[in-house]
């Protein structure tokens, strides 16, 4: 039967949908999958290898290298988000069909997060014993990253969805939306270096959640006027 | 008083500062298909994105019963397909039901890529088909439920297909067609025979 349009019922389908669709493209390209892992992996392992290996050292840099690392490699995996469906005609369709077009929007970057920032979140304190990282810090770093991963990539989004209509977007992605990542990598990297030397990371973990809670109700109406935009123009 | 399906009134459309049409009407009544004709680069495929909202540059009314057009009255099939090759042609099409906020079973999945002749191939990635098998799971979307909407606009529909799937594809315009709906489409190719078509042919030729 077809769902009343707008009614809860057919809302939830629609977000559902598109979230069982993404996460399935998703996991069809591994490689993909694996590369901002690998990546952020890698560039981890260089540091002790290229800068110092004192344990003091590294102890003093890791919550800023960890987040650093952790936000190239989000915007590693940025180009392709929208550019894959707009070249095989989904993205037209999406826009041409969805309403509202807000909640697909909400499950693409959703299961981006999922298959990007989780992982990263959780690869994190890992990483973070090569790098001598205080014990203490462990947590506020996971909590940090757990809550700025997906502002990044909802920025990203917008960065995205503006540039999907060009040949080359990948540079002028980068510098979109590189400052804007500004921000949560203060507040991020200061809530870790915080608990790191003893003291209350609570501060800029609540400026971060409330930045996460802000951008999840706002960036996507930004991100689906872009792709609006993105297809007119193709 | 009824409304026409699809009423184009004094449309004026430029693309790259060239001008397409210009004092354009059409009007398209329900159970009625018109095949649009021109030259490439004519503006056939700028006319129906124009309709759908895809491409804003334009003055004058496009009204669908009456009302600005909205995208669930209506079914769009482009040259690009809606298809994602990475998913199997069962996935694509349950996405485009959810797109439209379809709630039912996979049965009509399943219908609609047996009437396209796609049996065996449902769970296959797209890209690993052929091109007019590709174009067959495009097509399969005209045999879901939620294409029963008021106006189909499809962009050369018939690219890439066999003669089966031209009898296919025809017969499924047709029953549209019965059930009420319109249909403005583009072909180089000779017309299907449909009942209610018209031919109006665009651009330099005539």
């Amino acid at each position: 039967m077809r769902a009343s349009p707008g009614s809860e019922a057919s809302l939830w389908v629609l977000f559902r949908g598109q979230l069982r669709r993404d996460l399935k493209l998703a996991f069809g390209q591994p490689s993909e999958l694996a590369n901002p892992l690998a990546f952020f992996v890698v560039v981890i392992t260089l540091f002790p290898l290229g800068v110092s290996p004192e344990p003091g050292v590294l102890a003093g840099m890791a919550p800023g290298v960890l987040w650093i690392a952790a936000l190239l490699a989000t915007l590693l995996g940025l180009e392709a988000l929208f550019r894959r469906d707009r070249d095989d005609g989904t993205l037209e369709q999406m826009v041409l069909r969805a309403q509202p077009l807000y909640l697909p929007v909400v499950a693409r970057m959703l299961a981006h997060w999922m298959v990007t920032g989780l992982p990263l979140t959780l690869l994190a304190p890992v990483l973070g014993g090569m790098l001598n990282l205080a014990p203490e810090a462990r947590l506020p770093l996971m909590l940090g990253l757990a809550l700025g991963t997906p502002v990044l990539v909802l920025l990203g989004g917008v960065g995205a969805a503006l540039t999907v209509g060009l040949r080359t977007g990948g540079v002028l992605l980068a510098l979109l939306v590189l400052p804007l990542f500004v921000p949560v990598l203060i507040l991020g990297v200061s809530a870790a270096e915080l608990a790191g030397s003893g003291l209350d990371p609570t501060g800029p973990l609540l400026w971060l959640a409330a930045g996460t809670s802000f951008a999840i109700t706002t960036v996507p109406f930004a991100i689906a006027a872009a792709l609006r935009i993105g297809v007119e123009t193709g | 008083m009824s409304h026409a399906v699809l009423d184009i009134r004094d449309l004026r459309c430029e693309r790259d500062d060239r001008e397409l049409f210009a004092d354009f009407d059409l009007r398209l009544e329900a159970a009625q298909a018109l095949q649009l004709r021109g030259p490439n680069g004519a503006g056939k495929t700028t006319l129906l994105r124009c309709i759908a909202g895809m491409h804003p540059e334009y003055e004058g009314s496009i009204r669908l019963l009456g009302v600005p057009v909205s995208g669930d009255q209506l079914l769009f099939v482009g040259h690009r397909p809606g298809i994602s090759g990475l998913l199997s042609a069962a996935d694509n099409l349950r996405w485009h039901l959810d797109l439209a906020g379809w709630r039912g079973s996979g049965g009509v999945v399943s219908a609609a890529l047996e009437r396209v002749g796609l049996i065996g191939y449902e769970e296959v990635p797209c890209q690993q088909l052929s091109a007019g098998q590709q174009r067959r799971v495009a097509l399969a979307r005209l045999a879901l439920p939620t294409a029963e909407v008021p106006l189909w606009l499809l962009d050369e529909p018939f690219t890439a297909l066999d003669d089966a799937g031209l009898q296919l594809v025809s017969g499924l315009m047709a029953q549209r067609l019965a059930g009420g709906g319109a249909i403005l489409f583009t072909t180089h190719q000779p017309a299907p025979d449909l009942p209610g078509l018209s031919t109006r042919w665009i651009g330099a030729a005539s």
